[in-house]
Formats: C-alpha cells, structure tokens, sequence
C-alpha cells in the first residue's frame, strides 16, 4: 500500500501570548489553547491532497505526546487521515528522541513519504526532520512550499534565504512543510464524529525499543529583554528629524 | 578544557557568508576556545582564504569533493561528521543552510542539537528563544557532551578580519550519496542590499494591498539604501517574494534601522526584529502592536506618509 506518514504535534495555539512563570521553571500552561501545530497542518494537508489526487492510498497522522494529545490527533483524523498513532509520553522528547520514534514506525510502516512541519513552535527547534532522515539515511527536502511526485522521486521547491531552491530526491524520503505549501482545510462538524470511529493506536516509546532520555537540561527559563517605550510623532516632516536626531539617517 | 569548536562555512563557492563570522564570535564566547573553520566546497581555495582572515581562528580545513558544489545537507553531512571526531563542539548559522544542516550532522554523530543559540555562556551552557521569542531559555549538557548548534546570527557581531590561519587539506574518503540532486535556484532580488546583512531595511504588510502598490516600499527603501522586507501576510498574498519574509518562521535580523509599514506586529514578525537598533512603524491603527516596540511611531495612512517622506528624502 502506498502510504504517508505524518507526523503531528501538540503545541499552545499560535494566537496565545505566551507568558513565563515567575519561578523560570517553564511557560504557563494551565487554560491555554493548545492546538496542532501549523506546519504540521500544513503537512497533513499536503499529504492529504497527494491522496486525493490519487498520488497515497494511505495517510497516517503519528503524534508523541501526553494522553491528552488524543485530542489533536482526532483533530488530524477529523482532517481526514486514515488512522492515528499516538506514542504516549508524558513530558517533551528531544527532536532525536522523536526521530528514533519515528524511523521505528517507518520500519513498520514502511511509507514511500514521510512529511513534518520545518519547526514545532514551542521549542522552535526546527531539527526532528533532518535528524530522522539522517538515522533513515534518505534524502530531505526541508522548507518545502511546492512539493510534484514521479512514482520514483519527488521535486520539491524549498524556501531557501537565497530564493526557491529546487531539489530532485528519490524516494521515499523526509519532506519539510513552509508556510506557503498549501492553506490547510478546515475541520467540518461531522468529519469529527466520523474521525471518533477511526483506528487510532496508542503504544510507548519502550514499546518500540526507544529510550527517551533527555542530554538537554533546562537550567531555567526567562521572558525576553524589553525594548524601552519610544515616542510618537505628528508627520512625515517629524518622522524624518527624530531619525536625524537620533544619527540613523 | 579546552573546547574545540568546528565551525562550518557558509558560502556559495565564491564568497563567504557574514554568518561565518558571527559563529566564530559566538564559538570564541567560550572560555579557552579553539576555533577551526571547515570549508566543504568544490573548489575551497578562494572561500577558505577569505576564512582564514578571521581574526583568532586556529586553522582552516578546506575539504574539496566535486560533489559539494551546491550545499546538499545529505552530502555535506556525512563528511562533516567524519570531521567531527575530534571536536567537542560544532557550530553552524542559523540560516536555511545551517538549518538544514546541522541536525543531519548531529543525527550522525548522535549529538544533541542546540537551535538559534543566543549566548554560550560556557562550554556547557547556552541560552536560546522558544516561543517566537516569548521565552528564553538557559540550557545545559553533561560536560564532555559534543555539542551541535545553530547560531543565532543576529546576536552576534562578526568576528573582525586581520587573521591569518593556516588552511589545512582535509581528505574525507565517505562514500556519498547520489538521492538528493541539486535542480535550480532562483534568486529574486540581488542587486538589492541583502535582508540579512543590511544596516537598513523597510517592511510592508497586508496593508499594501497589491505587488503593485508593494513597489512604494521598494521606492523608499531606494532612498534610505535599504534592503526590503515584508510580513508573512504579504507574503502570502504574493505581494513580496517569499525570502524576504521577516519573523520567526522567516528571517531574524538585527539592522540599525527598521521601518514597519502597515505591518499590525504580530509576535511572529516582532521575535525577527528586537534586535534591530532603531524600530520605526508606521499603521493607521494607533492600536497596533507594532507600536509596542517601536521607537518612533507615526499613525496615518501608508499611502499618503511613504510618498511624503520619499519627497523628504530626496529633498
Ligand atoms: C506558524 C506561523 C508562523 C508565522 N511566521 C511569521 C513570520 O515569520 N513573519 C511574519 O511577519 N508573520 C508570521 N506569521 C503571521 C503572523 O501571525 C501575522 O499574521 C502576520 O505577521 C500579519 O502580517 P501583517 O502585519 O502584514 O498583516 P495584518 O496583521 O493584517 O496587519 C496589517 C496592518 O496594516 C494596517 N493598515 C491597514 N491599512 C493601512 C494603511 N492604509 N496605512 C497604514 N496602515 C494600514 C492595519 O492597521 C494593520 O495593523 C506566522 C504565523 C504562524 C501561524
Ligand atoms: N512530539 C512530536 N510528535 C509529533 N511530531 C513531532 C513531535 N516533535 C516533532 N515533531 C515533528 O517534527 C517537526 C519539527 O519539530 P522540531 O524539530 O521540534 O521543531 C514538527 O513540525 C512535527 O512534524
């Protein structure tokens, strides 16, 4: 069966003004929206029109995360993935502890695609991807906005500081979604009680042999240096003399 | 101990990035620091020339394969890893090149990876932003860990010039793989100042409306000499071309001067300019966050301030 594999991360809404707690143990979290995170959307969309399109037979959402990260993934199957894997793991795991999660899956599963957001924007680490088709020992094509398939390779138009850079792999191989790959679709009311009948399995990473011990210890966590508060101007003609005054012009 | 820190070079063959410089100034941050700059190209010479000017780098390895003429994570990474071995720690930019890059490298030699590092406050230390910048964290590693990290390039000033390295051969014999294959790029804007190295750059939002009325911007940013930058949301809508995206997702830059025109603020595109020294923004919503941050604001239609000030510019 020709099938993708996506992988789907639970992280505070995007729209959530993130706060410190005072003690610098973490962010809060208590009462905020969490919700999937929105490359990883947009990589579920993706995946989801390659099937449409007669390009998948298969599309499976794969999340690491708490219990309660159930939620999310119905959100994915509501979506319209075809079935969910949820590897239940209290806490974070590091970006190569998820890409061990996943090459086990892979194993499994054997997709001739695997796609994930360029960056979970929690801890904006922008890593799991690279690192998993490392350990894969297959082609990545990170950042992706413009992704075409052949039965054998996939071109893939990645949003590079310098322009678009276009990359021929062959496949299977680990694709990266950019913001500007597709605009996901938007959950409809029945899709999710449909989704509540869809296959969803739940295992730990020990099942599959994976240690999820942490190398990277959090020492402490603080909000960010504030800028001081500037002055308003009138006009253009004020505009101009407090850039003068202050020597940037 | 002395840290030893690899530091791989960004260019495109030719030139050396600005971004080298600024992890060599964040590598010799550590105490006791030994920095080596490797250059994996086709033909090194020229960039690791330019390399070996760095002022206090300890060597320049210059690997040359035939097949590292476009910078393909899955051929670099390999070699590097292998050049890896006697390194406590290796850095890389954080740009889409070491982005890319850098987790392959630290996958392979099974390192933690450190992302946008901010300060290396020891060899074992190091803080970084999470949350588009809304939370800064110290981390730490056991020490004799090797180390992987991205450097945050808008944190650091490049390390000066007046160097002179020895540039060292490296022979790397790892069989490298043919499944990646390098098609185009297409560059938009060259003859324009570089988003990422400019002192000066001007923004434009939604509120520009078309890539038509866009060109305003490009008209005063032709005044002030500056590079042009854009939000995600004119990105989207096609008004700008999508490598001058600025935020969290897009390019962090630290300029001298940014002016926000019709750009709201969002947290997305602040995290990629609270470094820049002087933040001008001007919105017609005096509401707008981006005031929050801005040293100068003005409120007012964009259509009829941008042409005024180009007019006082010229003047
Ligand atoms: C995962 C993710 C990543 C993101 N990454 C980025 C990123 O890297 N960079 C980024 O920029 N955004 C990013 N965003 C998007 C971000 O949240 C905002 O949606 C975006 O920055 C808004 O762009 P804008 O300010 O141009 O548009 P708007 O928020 O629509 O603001 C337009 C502004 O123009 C003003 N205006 C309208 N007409 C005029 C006029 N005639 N004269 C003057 N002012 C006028 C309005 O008052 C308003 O403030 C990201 C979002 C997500 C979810
Ligand atoms: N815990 C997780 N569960 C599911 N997917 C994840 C997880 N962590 C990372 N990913 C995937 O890897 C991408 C990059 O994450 P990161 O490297 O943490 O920025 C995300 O967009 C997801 O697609």
């Amino acid at each position: 069966m020709k099938r993708i594999l996506v992988c789907v991360k639970r992280v505070i809404d995007f729209n959530v003004r993130v706060r410190v707690k005072p003690d610098g143990s973490g962010v809060v979290t208590d009462g905020v929206k969490l919700s999937l995170n929105p490359f990883d959307e947009i990589a579920l969309e993706e995946a989801l029109r390659i099937r449409e399109r007669g390009g998948a037979q298969e599309v499976v959402a794969v999340t690491i995360g708490a219990a309660d990260c159930q939620q999310q993934l119905r959100t994915a199957l509501a979506m319209g993935a075809d079935r969910g894997i949820h590897v239940v793991h209290d806490g974070g795991v590091e970006p190569i502890v998820a890409a061990r999660v996943f090459l086990k899956l892979i194993e499994k599963e054997q997709p001739f695609l695997v796609i994930l957001g360029k960056q979970a924007i929690d801890d904006d680490n922008n890593q799991t991807g690279q690192m998993l088709a490392a350990l894969w020992q297959r082609p990545q094509a990170t950042f992706a906005s413009k992704i075409e398939l052949t039965d054998t390779t996939a071109r893939v138009t990645r949003e590079v500081d310098a322009g678009l850079e276009t990359l021929e792999v062959d496949l299977p191989a680990v694709v990266t979604t950019d913001l500007r790959l597709n605009e996901p679709r938007y959950v409809k009311l029945p899709d999710i009680m449909k989704a509540k009948k869809k296959p969803l399995d739940s295992l730990s990473p020990a099942d599959l042999g994976v240690s999820a011990g942490a190398r990277v210890k959090l020492v402490k966590t603080v909000p960010p240096a504030q800028r001081q508060k500037g002055v308003m101007v009138k006009d253009a003609r004020e505009l101009v003399a407090a850039l003068r005054q202050r020597g940037v012009l | 101990m002395t840290a030893r820190v690899l530091v791989i070079a960004e260019h495109d063959g030719v030139k050396l990035n600005a971004s080298t410089a600024k992890c060599v100034r964040c590598a010799l941050g550590i105490a006791d620091a030994e920095v080596t700059i490797a250059v994996l190209a086709a033909d090194g010479a020229a960039v690791a020339a330019q390399a070996a000017q760095i002022a206090d780098v300890a060597r320049v390895l210059r690997a040359d394969r035939p097949e590292n003429a476009h910078a393909l994570a899955a051929v670099l990474a390999p070699q590097i890893a292998q050049l890896a071995g006697p390194y406590t720690h290796v850095f890389g930019p954080s740009t889409t090149f070491g982005k890319d890059l850098m987790p392959r490298v630290a996958a392979l030699i099974d390192a933690p990876q450190l992302s946008d590092i901010m300060a290396a406050e020891s060899a074992t230390r190091f803080r970084r932003p999470t949350y588009a910048g809304n939370a800064i964290v110290t981390v730490e590693v056991d020490a004799g860990t090797k180390v992987v990290a991205t450097v945050r390039t808008a944190s650091f000033e490049a390390a000066p010039a007046g160097g002179s390295a020895s540039v060292e051969t490296a022979t790397v014999d790892v069989t490298l793989p043919t499944h990646t294959r390098f098609v185009g790029v297409s560059a938009a804007s060259s003859d324009r100042p570089d988003l990422q190295s400019a002192s000066r750059v001007v923004s434009g939002g939604r509120a520009l409306g078309s890539a038509e009325n866009f060109s305003i911007i490009f008209g005063l940013a032709d005044r002030l000499g500056a590079a042009v930058g854009a939000s995600r949301a004119a990105v989207d809508a096609g008004f700008a071309a999508s490598d001058l995206q600025v935020g969290q997702t897009g390019k962090i830059i630290a300029p001298e001067l940014y002016v926000a025109i019709g750009i709201s603020g969002a947290i997305q595109h602040l995290t990629g300019i609270k470094d820049a020294r002087t933040i001008v923004a001007i919105n017609k919503d005096a509401e707008a966050p981006i005031f929050e941050v801005a040293d100068v604001g003005l409120v007012g239609d964009l259509f009829t301030i941008v042409p005024e000030l180009e007019k006082l510019l010229t003047a």
